[in-house]
Order: C-alpha cells, then sequence, then structure tokens
C-alpha cells in the first residue's frame, strides 16, 4: 500500500449482489455518499458525483454545489468497483491528478466484507480547492483513525513538538 | 498545483522509507542534532545520515540550522501534521460512508429475505 492511501473495511450482514447494488447504484449512492450520482458501473466511464449545499457528506458551513467527476477503472460485478476522482473537470484521470478509490467483495460467514482503498490522496488534497472539500467535510474527531505509519510520525512530532 | 503535487510526493517518499523514519525517531528523540551525532546512534554511516538528511529537509520535515562548523538539525512538525490530518480525515470519511453502506444494505437484505 502506497503512503498516501488509507485503507478502511467492514463486515456486513448483506450478500455480495446487495452490497454491490448499494455501491454502484446512483439512487442507493445518494444515501450514502453524495447526493446526485451520475455513475454507470462500467470500466471507463465517465460520471460525476454533487453535493448540494447544506446536503450529506458537506459541512454546515458548506455554501455552494460541489461538482466531482469521477472515471470507472474497473467493474466486475460482485467483486470489484474502482473509480478515479477529484480530477478537474476537463482532465484525463490519472496518477498525478486524482485519487482512486477501489472497493473489493469478499463473500465470508454471515455477510459481505467491504474493503475500501483510496489512494492518491495527496494529488488531490494539495490543491486548494480539494483542501477546502475534505476540510468542509470533517465533521468528527480524527484521531483515531490515523494510518499506523502517520500516527507514528505526528505522535513523535507532537512529542518533539512539546 | 503540479509543483504542489510533486513536492507532496515526495514527503510521502521520504517517510515511506524505513531508514528515514529511523532517523527522524532518532532526531526527534534528540530535539536537535548533527549528522555526526546521529550516525553513532544508528546502525549506519555518517554519509548515509548525511543523504537521509538531505531528502528530509528537502522536503521540509527537518531543517539544518548551521552554527560555526557544524549543521544541527531539527524536526519541523508542522509539515507532519498537516499531511498527516488530511489522510486521517479522509479516513475518518470512508469509515462513515462504509457505515451508512452497511445499513443500506442490511436493511435491503431484510427486505429481501421477507419477500422471497
Amino acid at each position: 500500500m502506497a503512503a498516501d492511501s488509507i485503507e478502511r473495511e467492514i463486515l456486513i450482514e448483506a450478500s455480495a449482489e446487495v452490497v454491490w447494488g448499494v455501491i454502484t447504484e446512483p439512487e442507493q449512492i445518494n444515501r450514502w455518499f453524495s447526493d446526485e450520482a451520475e455513475v454507470q458501473a462500467r470500466a471507463g466511464a465517465d460520471g460525476r458525483l454533487t453535493w448540494k449545499p447544506g446536503g450529506r457528506g458537506t459541512g454546515a458551513s458548506h455554501r455552494v454545489e460541489l461538482i466531482v467527476p469521477i472515471r470507472v477503472v474497473d467493474a466486475e460485478p460482485f467483486h470489484r468497483f474502482s473509480f478515479r476522482w477529484n480530477h478537474a473537470d476537463d482532465a484525463t484521470p490519472h496518477e498525478g491528478n486524482s485519487a482512486l478509490v477501489e472497493f473489493t467483495l469478499t463473500e465470508e460467514a454471515g455477510g459481505t466484507r467491504l474493503r475500501v482503498i483510496e489512494s492518491g490522496i495527496n494529488a488531490v488534497t494539495d490543491d486548494d480547492e480539494g483542501r477546502a472539500r475534505y476540510r468542509e467535510s470533517h465533521e468528527h474527531g480524527w484521531e483515531k483513525h490515523l494510518g499506523e505509519l502517520l500516527d507514528y510520525v505526528a505522535a513523535k512530532a507532537r512529542e518533539a513538538a512539546r | 498545483m503540479a509543483a504542489a503535487v510533486a513536492e507532496d510526493d515526495a514527503l510521502w517518499t521520504a517517510v515511506a522509507d524505513p531508514t528515514r523514519r529511523r532517523v527522524l525517531d532518532a532526531l526527534l528523540e534528540r530535539g536537535e542534532a548533527t549528522t555526526t551525532t546521529l550516525a553513532e546512534g544508528l546502525p549506519v554511516t555518517r554519509q548515509a545520515v548525511a543523504k537521509h538528511l538531505v531528502v528530509l529537509d528537502r522536503v521540509g520535515l527537518v531543517a539544518g540550522q548551521r552554527r560555526g562548523r557544524e549543521v544541527r538539525y531539527a524536526v519541523q512538525p508542522e509539515r507532519l501534521d498537516a499531511a498527516s490530518e488530511a489522510m486521517a480525515r479522509v479516513a475518518a470519511q470512508w469509515d462513515r460512508r462504509l457505515a451508512r453502506i452497511k445499513r443500506l444494505a442490511e436493511s435491503v437484505q431484510a427486505q429481501t429475505g421477507q419477500d422471497s
């Protein structure tokens, strides 16, 4: 895993088919991610995610509509779904200008394990708009979510700063 | 923005190297140190430590200050904090999203079960 990537996972008591529907169907995506999703689960498909002012995933201070382009990289029903996002509107997404989100679905006893890896985060967070976006959508404390490496380094840095 | 991206790539490359993390760690413990004193506590040569410090200096993680004939290095924690905050925010967002996905999928599953 690259240094600027994060990985999270969750066990869901549902079949991989059901989970697949929730992460790829626009009307479902609008219930956990964006307010308006234009997404097709097909490799190479361009789409976009829209967040309305005061809608889900945006902080209370968020006053403008946010439209984020995405391009599906890989769509293998019930197994894998990945896309690049946060590139500029007119840009072709690639490693240097966008983040890659990869969902993996694995059926196991009791349900489906859903794993998500987002990498290339710093390709977007170092741009002003990306930073503002992440800042505005930041709602809860984040301390306990630090990745292993960053946790280690940041804790040491705080120690040193004292 | 391209410059900023390149700069950040360099930052991640810098902290991804295990030896550089040890150099960083040793420097954090000492607060301030020269290449020579750092090398004394590490299983690497003074030259290797010097090279790692150059990389860390270039990305802003450490800064060197010349005092007479020697250069004393110290960690610059602001740079690290900014980078780790961005990562942590993204992680927290995915935790929230996954929790919502779980709720949705499990309610869909429950309904499907009732229908059949």
